[in-house]
């Protein structure tokens, strides 16, 4: 089967719509199609990978820690716009640290979040085969 | 050329399934393939049998019906994620067998399939056009 590359790109916030979990389950699904996959993350979709959610208080499932998963997926191109999350006052130190183990590296762990400029995204964007938007 | 389709949101509440259903026709017209169409999230709406718009408006599921999508083996190819149709109370024959539920509601000209037809939809297609909010 074709390799092409697949974009997902994540624009609301982990609670309030469906939209985040709904966008998560159709990533790990597609890890077994063997594409080449990367994430996108703009405007309120930056909060889906803030660190230390919790959503005990309604009675909602904490979903967040499953993007940890996704380097063993071989998932690792996460991109964040780094306007969106100025404008939400965060910085990549408020993200979740998700790494991968890169084989090409004797598996050393790596980031898988790249902060980025929307003008860089927007490059990123039309080079992909297939964008998928949640 | 050969187009998929997503459609993220139900009938009525947006236009989404509207403008989609306008773009798959024209695009057929215009002698263009329609590969598949998958229904997700609240798109999942769209599949109802029992959908009764008043005399005086377009009737959005019939409407997909109507453009007969399938694919060579004569199978429907309005497809309904599995997994968002079950937790919407959007269930088939088998499902609702497979569920001890008394009813189903999936029009026959949709089927019911997993996520992995939304991602085959990619790979095969020329275009994956989405529509939704």
């Amino acid at each position: 089967m074709a390799t092409k590359k697949f974009m997902y790109l994540n624009r609301r916030s982990s609670f309030g719509t469906v939209y985040a979990i709904e966008s998560l389950e159709v990533v790990l699904i597609a890890a077994a199609f063997e594409q080449d996959v990367s994430l996108a993350f703009i405007d309120d979709g930056v909060y889906q990978i803030v660190e230390g959610q919790n959503a005990d208080g309604i009675g909602m499932k904490n979903f967040s820690k499953t993007f940890h998963a996704l380097g063993d997926y071989d998932i690792n191109k996460l991109y964040v716009s780094a306007e969106s999350l100025e404008e939400r006052g965060l910085n990549v130190d408020d993200l979740m640290p998700l790494a991968y183990e890169d084989e090409d590296d004797d598996w050393a762990e790596k980031p898988s979040i790249k902060v980025v400029s929307n003008a860089q995204l927007s490059k990123i964007m039309s080079e992909q085969d297939v964008c998928l938007s949640f | 050329m050969k187009i998929s389709i997503q459609i993220n949101e139900g009938p009525y509440q947006h236009q989404a399934s509207d403008t989609a259903y306008q773009f798959a026709k024209a695009a057929i017209e215009k002698g263009h393939e329609i590969f598949r169409v998958f229904f997700y999230h609240d798109g999942v709406n769209n599949a109802s049998r029992f959908t009764l718009p008043p005399q005086d408006d377009r009737n959005v599921v019939n409407q997909w019906a109507e453009l007969g999508i399938k694919n060579v083996d004569g199978e429907p190819e309005l497809v309904v994620c599995i997994a968002a149709a079950l937790r919407r109370g959007m269930l088939d024959e088998s499902e609702a067998s497979k569920n001890g539920i008394d009813g189903n509601n999936i029009h026959p000209a949709f089927r019911i399939s997993g996520l992995g037809q939304l991602i085959e939809a990619g790979i095969q297609s020329d275009r994956l056009v989405v529509f939704g909010d």
